[in-house]
């Protein structure tokens, strides 16, 4: 136990200065070489930093082998190919526009590094009435996963901090569902992904320094979907992910088809107060912010409270979930 | 302060999660398709993947339904 307490705290420490230090300079870096998009929401349109992938993925790398010095495993491993796959395909959508299955297709590929390690359990584990073997639908599961956690947090990364901040919430959840069922070594992964986001966030808050790009909610989406492979824990992880499934889904359920974000008709509008307030336009997507400001115009730091708030009520429901996996009916 | 409709169909995903498992882990799990016929592993697990993607698409329309009634005044506006 104590080893894994030693773990826990180094790898913290290494996740989250990885990424603080690291992201400063990016910043730096990328504003010399013009690399920088405008804020729209911003008084005077703001130019931000653009893509901040680069210092999560090395956050990523770094913390998971450190992790890996603590207790060398396939698991370990195929979180961190399975993250740098998905970041390759982030910074190919970052200098490109591709189209809409692009990113779907692509990341599912990121899936087979998992498949190929064996690093899986093709139990799938439910709360309340125990586990169902599934061998050849869990191939399937693994391969659908990395995509659905990729393009669930890409799609939430529509307002300054929202997707940093989320993945953080999200992530030390996790972390926690995996403490309570005694998966210490995927907790302590989990925890890394956590600080990796929260260090993030620190730059990326509203008014955000940098944007993270493709290439950073990749990372974030395929890290934790590989989490939630090796960990054995797919059900917690989409509870604490539901916020997201739920922006998706009312998405896709009101759009009809898969697009790129970029193409989209913008679900808000920004008064003159800069607040964001419901688009009347029957064209524009539903989302999960266009709910939220269905009844009354906000900040865009008001809509980043809600969702954390939200965030953390998926969390608090995740670590229940957690509990309840040793409960039987 | 997070509006209630939200909240609610966050729940209520949570629970057709709950629903769904015990559905998947007691009724399809130990089902063997082919009753005395020795059937082929492959098969089996094939129309079970055939009987699990029916269930996911009926709790994207159960979804579909709970989202039309809790949000029917945000959609309208």
């Amino acid at each position: 136990m104590e080893n894994q307490i030693i773990a826990a705290v180094l790898v913290s420490i290494v996740a989250f200065f990885t990424v603080f230090i690291i992201t400063s300079f990016l910043i730096k870096f990328l504003e010399k070489r013009n690399l920088v998009v405008k804020d729209y929401n911003r008084k005077g349109g703001a130019m931000v930093a653009r893509p901040g992938g680069i210092s999560i993925i090395i956050g990523v790398i770094t913390s998971e082998i450190a992790l890996y010095a603590f207790f060398p495993s396939i698991h370990i491993l195929a979180i961190v190919i399975t993250s740098s796959l998905a970041f390759c395909v982030g910074i190919v959508d970052d200098r490109r526009v591709m189209g809409g299955w692009f990113k779907p297709v692509a990341l599912a590929f990121c899936a087979i590094p998992i498949l190929l390690l064996g690093a899986y359990d093709p139990d799938l584990a439910f709360p309340l009435f125990g586990s169902v073997k599934i061998p050849v639908l869990y191939i399937g599961l693994v391969i659908f996963m990395i995509p659905i956690t990729g393009n669930t947090i890409n799609s939430i990364d529509v307002l300054n901090g929202i997707a940093s901040g989320f993945t953080s919430i999200a992530s030390f959840a996790l972390s926690a569902a995996l403490f309570v069922m005694q998966n210490y070594e995927i907790a302590i992964a989990s925890l890394a992904l956590g600080f990796v986001s929260l260090a993030f966030y620190r730059y990326h808050k509203f008014p955000s320094r940098i944007f993270p790009g493709d290439s950073g909610v990749l990372v974030f989406g395929a890290t934790y979907g590989a989490i939630a492979i090796v960990g054995h824990v797919e059900v917690i992880a989409a509870v604490a992910l539901l916020p997201a499934i739920m922006n998706s889904f009312l998405f896709l359920s009101s759009m009809k088809k898969i697009v790129e974000h970029r193409q989209i008709k913008n679900p808000t509008f920004l008064s003159d107060d800069y607040k964001l307030g419901a688009t009347h336009d029957k064209d524009a997507p539903i989302t999960i912010v266009r709910l939220i400001v269905a009844g009354k115009s906000l900040t865009e730091k008001e809509i980043g409270t809600v969702i954390f708030e939200l965030a953390a009520f998926s969390g608090f429901l995740a670590v229940v979930t957690a509990i309840l996996m040793s409960v039987r009916i | 302060m997070i509006p209630w409709q939200v909240l609610a169909f966050v729940f209520v995903m949570w629970l057709l999660i709950l629903a769904g498992g015990g559905l998947i882990v007691i009724i399809l799990g130990p089902f063997s398709f082919g009753g005395s016929v020795d059937l082929d592993p492959i098969l089996n697990s094939g129309i079970k993947v055939a009987i699990a993607l029916l269930l996911v698409t009926a709790w994207i329309f159960a979804l579909s339904v709970i989202k039309n009634w809790i949000f029917q005044k945000q959609l309208k506006s």
